[in-house]
């Protein structure tokens, strides 16, 4: 059985229907890449993996390694190996982003059964990570995204990603608001990550960040389903074409 | 029509007055604030400085004064005030309202501070006290007059000019078992110049429904610099109002920091007074109730000299049924020209049925200042305790995390370390009781 198995998923949100029927199969080792226009239920998707209120399904079915994500609360599910890189972000003033980091990352080994990393061994893990992404040390004495940029912020959501090395990583648009050199940080770290045991599912509009994190599959969500599925050339397709087709032929 | 607490308190007055410590002056001052108590009452809903915390309707009953403690009532005295012990603070321990000297740390106290017990000062008739006694405490607040009626002892404190005390001077108010009222009156003079750090504590146990009443007057020199911290730890069922006066002079720094977590009804007074110029001041504090606790914070802080800083921050955290009240009034005098006043208050609301009243106000007479208030009440913000779930950290956990962030703003304003690491335990022991709370 795939990592992840999504079958027949249909979301709604304040009784307007987001999703109507995805299918969606992801396994060990592979990155996947979702792309479709804006208000096609890509975010939908993220939040409703990660377990987010008020996302509920109405039908279908979600297994994340055999079991049903549905009865799962976020934590478990993150205890479990699902990590979601936030399109936006949060600023938690007052909670600085060491303690979050070790807060987190404990927790997650807690539930686990493994013991809690000693200090150094978790400060030089944070140390190297954020030296890969380019992160300055001084960033992490302040609270939780507090004063950072757009692009800080997404690097701090690989830097979250590298130190709790989840076994399915859902990136929801990571490149939105970085210039290039940041998304080449952003998709350095993501790629030092790809192995046999983890796999990516890449929310993007653009076909841009695929230059960089390069998908294995790429789907086309539009109108809150999987309309097309093919190899990374569908993503260079897109780029020329635009989604203007697959718009029209489901808005029929 | 007097209730049966009020009848009660009559009677423990007429019994007491000749036995209380002091003569003279002292009695007359006891006998003219009594009559403040008598004509007025205590104080109820439809007293505005009251309004939220009608004291007749939430005191059933007037317990006896407190009797000298017992060995027992001592020896248990001895672990008090634990989560403040690293902080190595010269102790000053007063059970059931009675200084005890063997449980003090009379040997160490430092150079350039003297202290004593207010009853030994009231029966010698000190004059360095009477200069000072009822300077400052508001008259007319009925509390206040009950204290000075009722007062047994406390502290005498004077502060040398120029003197720099490293060590915080630590009162520890313990209440032991017995179903009693105390009433403790302490004086501070901190000449001009001098630095101090003055910490009170109330403590007590859970099962008895104690009566606490304090007062501290307290007076800033010009170029103090004082740093004032209350935590009122009392046990669950207690009644605790204690008041602070104080009167701050020029280019002085004073720093104050109430913390309220215990009692079943409290009601914490600030009455401060900036009497001197260019002073810059910092009043915090930080309330977290559960159950059916109820505590209020009512702060009056008046500028009377031109061109000082205040900045006033109260918190409160509630879950449960229970209720916080603050009422914050800022006055600005005529001649406070260039004041420069913020006061914020905020209240996290973890459940329902939990009730917060914030009733900031400002009062400006001058034309040439800088003054704003804002109050906020809101639960915790769902959006951050996902995001925060969403990285491995179970609800409760998260939760913890948001609400000592909430704390944060007004606990990081504490300058002294050692306090500030004391506090945030503090904090985490209060939540970590909540999260064993049976649902």
């Amino acid at each position: 059985m795939a990592l992840l198995e999504v079958k027949n998923l249909h979301v709604e949100i304040d009784g307007k229907e987001i999703l109507k029927g995805l299918d969606l199969s992801v396994d060990s080792g592979e990155v996947h890449a979702i792309m479709g226009p804006n208000g096609s239920g890509k975010s939908t998707l993220a939040y409703l993996l990660a377990g987010k209120d008020d996302y509920e399904p109405t039908k279908g079915e979600v297994r994340f390694d055999g079991k049903n994500l549905f009865e799962m609360e976020p934590d478990e599910r993150a205890a479990a190996g699902l990590f979601l890189a936030f399109q936006y972000p949060l600023e938690i003033p007052g909670v600085a982003t060491m303690t979050f980091l070790r807060t987190a990352l404990n927790a997650q080994r807690k539930r686990r059964g493994e013991p809690e990393l000693s200090t150094p061994e978790f400060l030089k893990r944070v140390r190297d990570t954020a030296r890969n992404l380019a992160i300055d040390p001084e960033m992490l004495r302040r609270g939780v995204n507090v004063g950072f940029s757009g692009g800080e912020k997404k690097r701090n959501e690989v830097l979250q990603m590298a130190l709790l090395q989840p076994r399915l990583a859902i990136l929801d648009e990571t490149d939105s608001g970085l210039d290039i050199d940041a998304l080449k940080i952003a998709a350095d770290g993501v790629n030092r990550l790809r192995g046999p045991d983890r796999a990516f599912v890449v929310i993007t509009h653009y076909q841009r960040l695929l230059n960089y994190i390069v998908p294995d599959v790429v789907h086309v969500l539009s109108a809150g389903r999987i309309v097309r599925t093919g190899g990374k050339e569908l993503a260079m397709e897109l780029e020329a074409r635009g989604y203007a087709q697959y718009q029209e032929e489901f808005a029929a | 029509m007097k209730t049966a607490a009020e009848a009660a308190l009559a009677q423990t007055f007429s019994q007491a007055r000749d036995r209380l410590p002091g003569s003279g002056a002292i009695a007359a001052q006891r006998e003219a604030a009594f009559d403040v108590f008598a004509k007025a009452g205590l104080p109820h809903r439809r007293v505005e400085e009251w309004k939220y915390t009608d004291l007749r309707a939430l005191m059933r009953e007037a317990k006896p004064l407190a009797a000298p403690p017992d060995a027992a009532a001592k020896a248990r005295a001895k672990t008090a005030a634990a989560m403040l012990g690293d902080l190595e603070a010269r102790r000053l321990v007063f059970v059931d309202g009675v200084f005890v000297p063997e449980l003090s740390d009379i040997a160490k106290i430092e150079a350039g501070l003297r202290v004593g017990s207010l009853a030994d000062a009231l029966c010698a008739g000190d004059s360095a006290l009477t200069a000072h006694l009822g300077k400052l405490a508001p008259t007319g607040d009925v509390a206040v007059a009950l204290n000075t009626a009722l007062m047994g002892d406390g502290a005498v404190i004077y502060a040398a000019p120029g003197a720099t005390i490293e060590r915080p001077l630590h009162l520890v108010f313990v209440s032991s078992e017995k179903p009693v009222a105390t009433f403790t009156r302490s004086v501070m003079v901190v000449e001009p110049g001098a630095r101090v750090m003055l910490i009170e504590s109330y403590e007590g146990p859970a099962g008895s429904d104690y009566q606490v009443n304090a007062a501290i007057e307290l007076f800033v020199g010009d170029g103090a610099h004082v740093d004032y911290v209350k935590t009122i730890g009392e046990g669950a069922e207690a009644m605790h109002v204690s008041t602070l006066a104080a009167a701050i002079g020029a280019k002085a720094r004073f720093n104050s920091f109430t913390f309220t977590a215990g009692g079943a009804v409290v009601r914490n007074q600030l009455y401060l007074r900036f009497d001197g110029e260019d002073t810059v001041a910092g009043i915090r504090g930080a309330t977290l109730v559960r159950g059916r606790q109820h505590a209020d914070t009512t702060l009056m802080a008046t500028h009377i000299a031109r061109g000082c800083q205040s900045r006033e921050m109260f918190k409160a955290v509630l879950d449960d049924e229970a209720h916080s009240v603050f009422q914050g009034r800022i006055v600005v005098r005529q001649g406070a020209q260039k004041t420069d006043a913020k006061m914020m208050t905020q209240a996290l609301l973890l459940s329902e049925r939990a009730e917060a009243d914030n009733k900031p106000e400002l009062e400006i007479f001058a034309d040439d200042v800088q003054c704003g208030h804002g109050a906020t009440a809101g639960a915790l913000d769902d959006e951050l305790k996902f995001y925060l779930m969403a990285r491995g950290i179970p609800a409760a956990e998260a939760e913890s995390l948001l609400i000592q962030a909430f704390l944060g703003e007004a606990i990081e304003g504490i300058e002294d370390a050692g306090l500030r690491e004391a506090l945030i335990e503090s904090v985490a022991a209060w939540l970590k009781a909540r999260g064993q709370k049976p649902v």
